[in-house]
């Protein structure tokens, strides 16, 4: 069964925030929920068949098989984060599988809500098994008045099996007193697919992550995306990693960085270790304000027979095109604002309709805004 | 009343009386593009109802007063003014000015990453309900609603996205650079066709309100707009006006030399 405790009373701002970054609290369009309220596990279940959603502590009681997918593509010797999230006695998280040949539609959402307390330290473990497909949407928020400052520590282990899929797309909404440390990696067997989303258009205090996906079968595809904007005292050190270990293995990197006034280090690595292998990185960022965007793309290929590219730009908006607009009917602010949106329009090749939904939605809550 | 707003249009001698208003004053216009005198006193008039054809050799200073006109920042006027149903848009920008009804072709507009052609048409339609997709299909172009504005497309396809922008835009003074460059001839009579509509072609010269401004070098798009006059640009300055096909039949024949020579007229 389930483990629920009651939800505390969330306002009114704090369930917009939720929905933001596309928890639907009235779970319609959502196959399966996790939810945790800094230390406390509200909810966890799915009505999908095949699909399990469990909290981290009663999936290691239910399955004892799960101890061999523990702190194996996330090392616990890792750094500080790492440390500190293996040694609590008691953990956080959620585990969810989607068994053998199993498919959902409709996402399942997993929840992380930093209300009051200081650190909150999770660890997921993500599994789709041989033919599996597997969509999830992971929001991140804090509540709205979050004052003191507040830690999230994160780690999260995926295992894509031979011919399944996982998506996941984390959209973060937290402020400007938080800090955000995710620790997260991948490996993906014979033609799995992996594809990772990223979507930050919040204040955060820092944020530093650097996923990596090991490509091991044959066939293998990993697509990472980011697309975030930094407002003046944002620190956010991304990147992501590909290994390419397998024939036919691909990996793309995709990052969309806008600075209004705060630093944004985009990272990317692509390592090409076998023949028959191929990699693209793009980062495109767009300095609206003095700040800092800071590209280091890195592709490394040791063997003849793996393709890799990378492709980085930055710069400002251009005024011809803002003109072309203009001369339209747009006014300046409509024609930039709708500039923007299209720079951080990146469309994702094999996710469903609803999650890109969900993604396309948290970019207009911005555009609204005026970014 | 402002300066203009009732003016007498001259009748161009092709037989009826265009229009009893003007639509589009310039008056001694100088032009810098940076710190370049580019446009030297431009004097031009155009009535409502009517086109005008801009012909001259390359370099000669036509897309700079199509852009001028439509008020692009780089394009600094230095003296005189433009007047648009009698008011002064000199200082307005672009927007201003394609509010009150100025649109444009662009013969080599920006690629706009990420923006949907769909979204741009959205964009220009604002509050207006016209059905895009079905105008996109007149224009075959509704496979392009999704596709990123000017990314990859062909000269026929540029021209087509453009054309299709303004009928949503609905201007009353249409401005087109070279319409027919780079667009095969199947598409130049689907071009010239809706352009003609845009021009209310199709109507009667007495109910006609839409006027025109085309560069055009092969005067292909004449045989679908029918234009009243022409003038002819050399280094800036307008030096000829007349019969738009009399002209376009000299330049093939004789070149611009003799609109170089008008220099000294």
């Amino acid at each position: 069964m389930p483990s629920r405790v009651n939800a505390p009373e969330l306002s009114k701002t704090d369930t917009e925030r939720l929905a933001q970054v596309g928890i639907d609290l009235t779970k319609k369009n959502r196959c399966g929920t996790y939810l945790q309220m800094d230390q406390d596990i509200v909810e966890a279940d799915c009505g999908e068949s095949g699909i399990e959603v469990l909290s981290y502590k009663r999936a290691m009681e239910k399955y004892d098989w799960l101890k061999d997918y523990a702190w194996k593509v996330v090392s616990p010797e890792k750094d500080d984060i790492t440390k500190y999230v293996a040694a609590q006695k008691d953990p956080k998280g959620y585990v969810i599988i989607a068994h053998k040949g199993s498919r959902n539609v409709m996402p399942v959402q997993a929840c992380l809500y930093l209300g009051k307390d200081k650190i909150q330290h999770v660890h997921n473990i993500i599994i789709a098994e041989e033919g599996a497909e597997l969509h999830i949407i992971s929001g991140c928020a804090s509540g709205a008045h979050v004052g003191n400052g507040g830690a999230h520590y994160g780690i999260s282990e995926f295992y894509i099996k031979k011919n399944a899929k996982i998506s996941f797309t984390m959209i973060h909404n937290w402020s400007e007193d938080i800090e955000v440390y995710p620790r997260s990696a991948s490996v993906i067997e014979e033609n799995g697919v992996f594809l990772s989303n990223y979507v930050c258009m919040q204040p955060v205090r820092k944020i530093q992550m650097y996923p990596a996906a090991t490509l091991k079968g044959a066939n293998s595809v990993a697509r990472f995306s980011s697309v975030v904007i930094a407002t003046p005292g944002s620190h956010m050190d991304l990147g992501s990693r590909a290994i390419l270990e397998a024939p036919g293995a691909s990996a793309e990197l995709i990052t969309r960085a806008i600075t209004k006034g705060g630093t944004i280090i985009s990272r990317g690595h692509i390592n090409g270790k076998v023949a028959g292998t191929r990699g693209h990185l793009e980062c495109k960022g767009l300095i609206l304000k003095d700040g800092m965007i800071y590209a280091i793309p890195e592709i490394e290929g040791s063997v003849v027979g793996t393709e890799l590219s990378h492709e980085a730009a930055v710069g400002k908006l251009a005024k011809d095109e803002i003109e072309y607009l203009m001369a339209r009917g747009l006014d300046e602010d409509e024609a930039t604002a709708t500039i923007i949106r299209g720079f951080l329009d990146v469309k994702i090749t094999g996710l469903p309709e609803a999650l890109q939904t969900q993604i396309d939605s948290s970019i207009d809550v911005a555009e609204k805004s005026g970014f | 009343m402002i300066d203009g707003v009732h003016v007498k249009s001259v009748n161009w001698g092709n037989g009826h009386s265009v229009c009893d208003y003007s639509m589009l004053q310039i008056k001694n216009l100088y032009v810098n593009v940076g710190d370049k005198e580019v446009l030297h006193d431009i004097n031009l008039t155009i009535g409502e109802g009517e086109t005008h054809v801009l012909l001259g050799p390359n370099g000669s200073g036509k897309t700079t007063l199509l852009m001028t006109l439509m008020g692009f920042s780089n394009y600094t006027i230095t003296k005189g003014k433009i007047l648009f149903r009698g008011e002064d848009v000199t200082k307005m920008h672009a927007n201003e000015r394609a509010r009150r009804g100025i649109g444009m072709m662009f013969q080599r507009p920006p690629t706009v990453s990420g923006l949907k052609l769909g979204k741009m048409l959205a964009a220009i339609s604002q509050t207006k309900d016209e059905n895009i997709p079905e105008l996109a299909k007149s224009v075959h172009m509704d496979k392009f609603l999704e596709r990123d504005i000017n990314k990859g497309f062909s000269g026929g396809e540029i021209k087509r996205s453009e054309v299709l922008q303004l009928m949503i835009q609905n201007p009353d003074f249409v401005m087109l650079d070279e319409p027919e460059s780079g667009v095969d001839l199947e598409n130049i009579s689907l071009i010239g066709t809706t352009i003609g509509a845009l021009l209310e072609k199709d109507k009667h010269l007495i109910k006609r309100r839409k006027s025109g401004l085309v560069i055009t070098h092969t005067g292909y798009i004449l045989d679908y707009i029918d234009a009243d006059k022409g003038h002819v640009m050399c280094d800036g300055q307008i030096r000829c006006h007349g019969n738009p096909r009399e002209i376009l039949k000299d330049i093939k024949q004789r070149g611009y030399k003799e609109c170089l020579e008008c220099r000294h007229a």
